[in-house]
Order: C-alpha cells, then structure tokens, then sequence
C-alpha cells in the first residue's frame, strides 16, 4: 500500500481529535456563557404561574376536555367509535376480573376462587417452565393473600391480563410485519422510539379524556404502553433467524407464508417469548401507576397510602406488586429458557405427560372446590399478616426517623442546598430566551442545524404551554438526579464491566431492579426523607441506575481486547488504564447511559409529584384529581413529552457523535 | 436444458440504468465510487447439456452465487432470460416459479440452510411436505435418501448434532429428495475439511453416475472443478471469461487471469496426448509404440519414459504427431503451456 493512502486516515484521525477539542471548547464556553447570562438577568422573563391561573392554552384545553365531556354521548364519533372501543374493553376486562376478582351476583366470591387460582397458575406455571417456578408461584400467591390483599392483587393481574392479551394481539402481528417488510419497519421505527422515550405518566391523561376514568382507560394505557416492546422484539426475533434457513425454504418452492410458519416463526419463538415477558412487566408497570386514573388493584392501595403518607400500608402494598412482578417475571423468563431448552433437544415431552394429566385433574378439582366451598373461595383470614407487617415497617421507619433524623435531614438538607437549589434557583430565575437559547446552542454544537431546528420547536412549544417555570423545576431535579446516575453508572459499571465476579453478582440484582415498577421506589425514600423532592430524585436515582449501569459496564467490556492490551502494554496502571483507555473507548456507551439515565430519570421525577416533588408531575397528577385543572394536566404532559424529546435527541446527539468519532 | 443468455445483476438503488450506459464499462470499485452499484453478474450466457456437471469457477466476489440465484431465481435478475426446457423462467409467475422450485430444482448451499428446529428426517422431508406428500410418504422416502447419502441411524437426530460434513450430506439429501433434475450446488463443500471434502466429491460423482443428474457446481477450488466438471466456466468481476473442459482451459487459456487459475494445476493430469503431440521432425525415427490422442499425459508418461525412439500419436490410422520424454518432461515442470 503506498505511503500516500496510509496517511489519509491519519489526517482525518486529526481533524477529529482537532474537533472534538473544539467541542469541548465550546461546550465549556455555552456554560459559561449561560451562567453568567442567567445570573446576570436573573428574575427577567421567568414565566412563573401559580398553580390555580392557567393561560389561554389552558384553558382552551379544559373546553376541549369540557366539549369532549358534553359530546360523549351524543357526537357520532363517540357513540359509533370511542364508546364502542370503551365499552368492549370494558367487558373485556369486567370479563376477567368476574373470573378472577371480584365478586359477581349473589356470590360472595368471583367465578374462581383463591384456591382454584392458586392451584391453576401454579400448574400454568409448571406447563410453561417447571416445577421450582411452579413452587414460587404458589408460594407468592399464597403470601399475596396472606398479605391482606387478595382482590387487589387479582385486580392488578386481571387488567394485567386484559391489557397483555390486547398488546400482543396488536403487538405480534404489527412486529411480523415489521420483521418481514424493511419498509413497514422504518415507518414505525420512529413512533416506537418516540413511545419508548415519554414517562409513563403522559399517556394518561390523553387517555382519559376520551375514555374516560376507569378500568377501559387503564386497560387502553396500558395496552398503548405494552405495545412496543411486544411489537419490537417480535421484529427482532425474526430479524434473528438466519436468512440461510428461510432461503434454503425457498429455493424449495415455500411460499411466503409457509416459510414464515414452519421456518421463521419456530425460530422466533424464544426471542418472542422474550418478548412476551417485556410485555408483561411493561404492562404491571404502567397498571399501577394506571391507579391515577382510578385502575382498580395493588397501585391504587399504594397511591392512597402515599397520598395520605401512610408508610406502612404502602410498603405493605408495594410489597404485593414486588411480588407478582417477580411471580410474573419469573415465570417468563423460564418459559423463555425452556423454549431455548427445546429447541437444543434437551427436554423429552413425553416424561411429562402423566404428569400434566395428574395435574390437571387436581387443578380441575381445585377449580371446583373453590367454587363450592365458601373458605376456598374468599381468601380466609382477614390479612393479619399484612397488617403486621405494615405495621412494622411503620415502625422501622419511626425508629430511623427517630434516631437519623439527624442523619436523613441532614442529607436532605445538604444536597438540597448544596446542589438542587442551586441549579434550581439557576433554571427557575433564568429568562426564559437565555435557556432556551443555550439548549438550541448546544443542540448546534451537538448536532448541527436540523437538531437547533428541533430544539427550538420544543423550546418555544414548551414557553407556549405557559409552563416554563415548571418545566425548570423538573428539569432541575432531572439534572440533579442524572447527574447522580451517570456518576453511579461509570462507577459501578466500570467494576462490572472490569471484573467476571462482580458481573456475576451484580447483573441479577440489576435486572431484577429494572423489573418493579417505578411506583414501588418512592416507598422506601418517602419512609426516609419524607414528602419532598429530594424523595422523587432519590427513587429516581435508584430506579435509573440499573440501566445506566448495565450500558456502561456493557461498554467497558466491550472495548476490544486490542486496545486494552496495547494500554498494558505501554505500561499502564490500573487507574490510568480506566481513566486513559477504557473510559475513553468506552465513550460511546458513556453517552448512550447518559441518554438511557435522564429517560428513566424524567419518568420517575413525574411520578415524584405525587409526593410532593411539585413540577410538571404534580400539575398531571392535579389535572386528574381537579376538574379545573384539567387542562393544565394535559398541557404539563404535552410540556413533559417536549422535555423529553429534548433532552432524548441532545443526548442521543452527543452518542451519536462519539461513535462517528470512533469509527473515523 | 438450460439456456441462460445475456443475464445481468447490477445491485443498488437503479440498476436497470447502468446496464447498456457508458457506465457499465467502469470497473467494479469505480462504479461503486460513481453510482454506488454493483454489477454482481455481467451479460453471462452459457448454455447446460442433459445430464452436464456444468462448474462455475472464480475468485471471490466474482458473483458465483449471484449468478446461481438468479438461475433458481432466488435473486432476480436485473435483464436477461433463461430457459428451462424451452421455458423463460423469468416469465414464469409466482405460482408455476414454486412449482418448478418443488419438482424440478434443488438447491445446496455453501452454508447448509438447514432448518434448526428440524429433526434430520423432517429437514430432508421439508420440500415433500409442503409438496403435500403424507407423513408416512414422505418420511419413507426420506429414508431412501437418507441411506443413499450414508445418514443411516441419524434421521431422529438435530442438525446442530452433526458434524459439518453430514449437515452437508443433509443438504444433499433433502435437494435429493423431490428426485429433482437440475441440482444446483453453490460451493457445497468450501466448509468442509479436505478428508470429507473428497468423500463428498466422491459422493457426488457417484450420485452423478447412479441417477445421472444435470448438475451446476459452483467452486473455487480448480481440483474439484476438474475432477467433477464436464464443462468449467471461469468468472471474473460477473462476466464469464472463459467455458471449456477442464483440458481446454488448462491447455489454451484464453487470458493471464484463467492461465494464472490454472497454472499450480498439475497439468499433465488433465492435458492429453492430443495437446503436446507435434509434428515430427525430419531424421525423427517413426517407429516408436503407437498411443491415442486421449490418453492423459499422465497416465502415458511410463511408457513416453521407457521408450528410446518418439511415442507415435494416432487417431484412426492418422499420424497426430510424435512425443518424446523431452516433450513430457517440460508440459510436467511447467515450462509449456
Ligand atoms: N445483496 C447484495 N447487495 C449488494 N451487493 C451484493 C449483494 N450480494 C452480492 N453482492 C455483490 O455482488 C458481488 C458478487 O457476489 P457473490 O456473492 O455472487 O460472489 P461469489 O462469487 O459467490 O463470492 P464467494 O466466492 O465469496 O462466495 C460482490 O461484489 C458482492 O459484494
Ligand atoms: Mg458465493
């Protein structure tokens, strides 16, 4: 090769390094440049607004939202269309929950009782995976209806249930037709992300307003929830079958459905019922939260607690959803892996069947029992056991309260003062055009013309839901708590992604952290640091770190043996290796668990307005609980969606950069 | 039987416009530069006999498997036609391309193909199945082939629990299955170590022999060309450079590329009398043993050696010419030809 082409790569190596140092000049300077802009006309042009004025756009959505509430029964669009859909739903799911819990007619217990559930998810559990599964499911069930809350947790199944069926019905046949048609998939890829990026807060509202508050609602939001990721990795899993198997079909003359039937869909099946399972845990997750817009179950019991602060009896609640998460989350999981254990032939069907057949005729006869007996019907015992322990963890709580309040408060204090009011204070008594400016600045530095365009679009959308001041205070508390997530990330996830060990102890813990839903952090924060917002950045912080963790450890130990052997070699310790080769390889994975860290941080601190972490989170959970302020509701989730697709394509931006940078 | 004429395949976001343009002149990388097409296959014709082991040779990237796609039309060619029996399969619909895919072609593939969840019996009784065979039918039949590629005792077994060389046998038996006439074998055994390698040619030369299949072969590797071609057309850059038997190409390459192809060949295995014999000289003595012109020098070369007077070359009374163990010596050490 001649001397000539070696030496191009190297200029361009050069421009790089030469680039990516202005970056950072610039980047320093826009900082800079804000601070000193932001202090020096602090107090000018901050838009506040008290939480009961509202603006024109406001209140032009409460006449919306009153228009909608008047027409519902007379506008064809709704009678023919919204109600039709509401009122299926709403059978749909009644349907279910008569089955399973709650009472119907004369009856003092639903179609099945306890025992029958019991004994028919357990030996669902054993069909699907095995026996240990099995165990843990009767186990947890048990233990859900000694906790005290048998119905509700039924509840929290059964609109589960509805919704799941919904999602994958829609979700499967969409992610085929993703996996089959490149074209279809690209169309859709973008609304994906999009649903993927808004907290789950923001789907409430909109829901509502049409359907209306109750189980059809909770039943839509969390389908539209669900539906993503049932459908993505469905496209995945097909993308994942190698194209040989399905070219070898038809070159043997399949057409294109039987090749999809016996060729790419066997294939698929594990990745889909991994799918499965996200769809499952995406579906708990948001039927909890869905318990602000009155879904029936365990998420209800734990908002009234925290409404009315009562520790125990919400620790006593997100303990039953901990549990059916984990109940539920393992029993795909393994299914998943017996599919996997299928397909290597390891398993023989023919062992089980005796089995099955014995199985299901105790299941069968618990089916009976508990429709004719009264003590396997309703659940017995009146949750002394959940009492207990609520009262417990009231106790804990009080006896921490009592001896570190010292310590709590003075955490609250010093990182209240020391850090959230700062940056609080710095956002909130910025002018509104210096901030906004800056972001459109750096979305510029980031990502060049069409990404300033973006920023500025979001910007001026959200100055025109007249909630900038909020938007500040959520975005300071967004900022605190990423900020601490991404240091949490680069710790641990340069100890995981350095050492086998520690990757084998800590991956579990964080999957199963990834898997509650985020209602059930804000239980132990509230119990420690009361109702303020310092509560919603902690849970934030713990609920994010999972998955900023896992991308930066992924990132670490991904950097190509090459690289980190060439560090070693040129004499490196063990500091300068992590500081001088792996983290800088590892950029990439820096930015994308940045962007994976203020995602989660933002749904999370939305959820916080519930205990009083005021911003935009609080002005959604108003929107449902006022009627007047429903129209500020609506316009903080659309203030929460424009922060979000912010600051998602700025850090998406920064990503994108450094593996351009990388590759060059 | 088969007639390919004029076929292209130009990948890339216009294809159909580079073909007959100045720009289909420009070399591979330069068109990419320019267009950001590829011409995969370029105006290849050929034409295979009833019964023919027609080889498609060439280096990488030379569109060897394109070219074989677009036969069974599992890529679809870009211009051209070609005929099957008489049919322009290019035409043909949907409907009757399945059908000739189910009863008249088999495929091999470089990387086997093979069905994952399938057991071995119900991969090589895939295509029956979706024929509508029976169950019971089919895994008969299965069964036959199974045996007639030497698979006997794994048909319960899964692909991922053979080795590489029976997940080929696999191939082989399900293409074998549906009795098609036209295998088509894109480089079947590249993945195979050399020990199975040349049990699977051998293989193949038998299941040639027994039931007299017209076969395209696709390789890179010239023995295997050789030693199963009638026919060997060498690829380069998608066009087809030359179409001989294996002695043609050896003996009078038509350029530098298909002589640098066959120039580590041992070329006394293929090249026959008829190709070093020359016309003898004046005092030359013509009365040395008399041998025929299809002789391989090869297998000629004990007597050329043990002769003391020139080995006399005739067909039908006719003197070819003459070759002495001067002659021989230098086609073996490769300085001719
Ligand atoms: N789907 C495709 N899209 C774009 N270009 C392609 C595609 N398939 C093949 N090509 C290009 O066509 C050319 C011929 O490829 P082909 O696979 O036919 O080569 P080959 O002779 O079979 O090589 P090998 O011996 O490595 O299998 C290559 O330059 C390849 O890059
Ligand atoms: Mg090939």
């Amino acid at each position: 090769m001649s001397v000539a082409m070696l030496s191009k790569p190297e200029k361009e190596l050069k421009a790089s390094v030469v680039k990516r140092y202005k970056v950072g000049i610039y980047l320093g300077a826009l900082s800079a440049g804000f601070i000193f802009f932001a202090v020096l006309m602090r107090g000018i042009a901050t838009l506040p607004l008290d939480t009961s004025s509202l603006t024109w756009f406001q209140s032009w959505l409460n006449n919306v939202s009153d228009w909608i509430g008047n027409n519902q029964n007379s506008n064809p669009f709704f009678t023919f269309f919204i109600n039709v859909i509401r009122d299926s739903i709403n059978a749909f799911v009644t349907g279910i929950q008569d089955l399973i819990s709650q009472s119907i007619g004369n009856n003092a217990s639903p179609l099945i009782g306890w025992l029958g559930i019991v004994v028919l998810l357990s030996f669902v559990a054993y069909t699907v995976a095995n026996i240990r599964v099995a165990i843990l499911v009767f186990v947890g069930l048990v233990s859900l209806g000694l906790l005290g809350f048998w119905q509700e947790s039924m509840d929290t199944l059964a609109l589960t249930l509805a919704a799941v069926v919904l999602a994958l019905l829609i979700g499967i046949p969409l992610g085929i037709c993703a996996g089959l048609f490149p074209r279809f998939e690209k169309v859709i890829t973008p609304f994906l992300d999009f649903a993927q990026v808004m907290p789950t807060f923001v789907y409430l509202t909109p829901v509502t307003l049409f359907f209306l508050i109750g189980p059809a609602s909770a039943t839509i939001v969390t389908m539209v929830y669900a539906i993503p990721p049932a459908l993505r990795i469905t496209a995945v899993a097909l993308h994942e079958v190698p194209w040989s198997s399905v070219e070898a079909a038809v070159s043997m003359g399949s057409t294109r459905m039987q090749a999809l039937r016996k060729v790419q869909l066997p294939q698929a099946k594990r990745t889909m019922v991994v799918g499965i399972n996200q769809t499952i845990m995406a579906a708990l997750s948001m039927v909890t939260i869905a318990a602000l817009i009155d879904a029936p179950g365990l998420g209800k019991v734990v908002v009234t607690a925290l409404e009315s602060l009562d520790i125990g009896k919400s620790f006593q609640a997100g303990l039953g959803i901990v549990i059916l998460a984990v109940l539920l989350d393992r029993t795909t999981t393994a299914a998943a892996s017996k599919v996997d254990a299928e397909n290597s032939h390891l398993v023989s069907r023919v062992r089980h069947r005796q089995i099955l057949v014995a199985g299901g005729i105790v299941t069968i006869a618990a089916l009976l029992i508990s429709r004719i007996y009264n003590w396997a019907g309703n659940f017995p015992g009146t949750g002394v056991i959940g009492s207990d322990i609520a009262r417990y963890a009231d106790d804990i709580v009080n006896w921490i309260q009592n001896h570190f309040v010292n310590v709590t408060n003075s955490i609250t204090n010093g990182v209240s003062y020391g850090l959230i009011n700062p940056i609080q204070n710095l956002l909130t008594n910025s002018p509104w055009f210096i901030t906004g400016f800056a972001f459109v600045l750096l979305a510029m530095i980031l990502g060049g013309r069409k990404l300033a365009l973006i920023s500025t679009v979001c910007v001026l959308g959200i100055v025109g839901t007249g909630l900038w001041s909020d938007t500040m205070t959520t975005l300071a508390s967004v900022l605190v708590a990423a900020i601490a997530t991404v240091a949490i990330g680069i710790i641990f996830g340069v100890w995981i992604g350095r050492s086998k060990r520690a990757d084998q102890i800590m991956r579990p813990m964080l999957d199963a952290g990834q898997v509650l839903p985020a209602f059930v952090y804000l239980v132990p924060f509230l119990g420690l640091f009361g109702a303020t917002r310092f509560t919603a950045i902690m849970a934030a912080i713990v609920y994010a770190a999972p998955a900023s963790i896992k991308l930066m450890a992924d990132g670490i130990a991904g950097v190509p043996a090459s690289i980190t052997e060439a560090g070693i070699a040129a004499g490196s310790n063990k500091w300068q290796m992590i500081v001088k080769v792996q983290l800088p390889s590892a950029r990439r994975a820096l930015a994308l668990s940045t962007n994976q860290g203020i995602i989660y941080v933002l749904a999370m601190v939305v959820v916080g307005g519930l205990v009083g972490a005021g911003g935009l989170g609080y002005l959604v959970v108003a929107g449902f609980t006022q009627l007047n302020l429903t129209g500020k509701g609506l316009a903080a989730g659309l203030a929460i969606v424009l922060l979000g697709i912010l600051l998602d394509r700025i850090t998406q931006a920064a990503a994108a950069r450094s593996t351009l940078e990388r590759t060059k | 039987m088969i007639s390919v004429r004029h076929v292209w395949k130009v990948f890339g976001s216009n294809p159909a416009q580079i073909i007959g343009s100045p720009d289909a002149n420009l070399s591979r990388s330069e068109l990419r530069n320019k267009t950001g097409n590829t011409i995969a296959v370029r105006d290849v014709s050929f034409d295979v006999a009833p019964g023919e082991v027609f080889v498609v040779m060439g280096l990488s990237g030379s569109g060897k498997s394109t070219l074989v796609r677009c036969m069974t039309r599992l890529i679809e060619p870009t211009q051209g036609e070609i005929f099957f029996q008489g049919e322009d399969i290019l035409k043909v619909d949907e409907k009757r391309l399945r059908e000739l895919r189910k009863t008249r072609f088999s495929m091999v593939f470089q990387h086997f193909g093979l069905l994952p969840h399938r057991k071995v019996i119900d991969n090589i009784a895939y295509s029956l199945e979706i024929n509508g065979v029976s169950k019971e039918e089919r895994h008969h039949r299965a069964n036959e082939v199974i045996e007639l590629v030497g698979l006997q005792g794994y048909g319960q077994a899964y692909p991922e629990q053979l080795s590489g060389g029976m997940q080929q046998r696999v191939g082989l038996a399900r293409a074998l299955a549906v009795d098609p006439q036209v295998l088509f074998l894109d480089e079947p055994f590249s993945a195979l170590d050399p020990l199975i390698r040349r049990d699977m040619q051998a293989e193949v030369i038998r299941l040639h022999h027994q039931l007299g299949k017209t076969m395209v072969f696709i390789t890179h590797d010239l023995a295997e060309a050789v030693k199963l071609g009638d026919r060997i057309a060498i690829m380069r850059d998608g066009a087809i450079v030359q179409i001989g038997t294996p002695e043609e190409l050896v003996a009078a390459p038509a350029d530098d590329y298909v002589a640098n192809f066959v120039q580590d060949f041992p070329k006394s295995q293929v090249l026959t009398l008829r190709w070093i014999a020359r016309k003898p000289e004046l005092n030359e003595v013509l009365t040395g043993p008399i041998l025929p012109p299809t002789v391989t020098v090869h297998n000629s070369m004990r007597q050329i050696v043990e002769s003391s007077v020139p080995i006399r070359v005739m067909e039908n009374g006719h003197l070819l010419g003459v070759v002495t163990a001067q002659d021989m010596l230098s086609v073996v050490s490769g300085s001719e030809f």
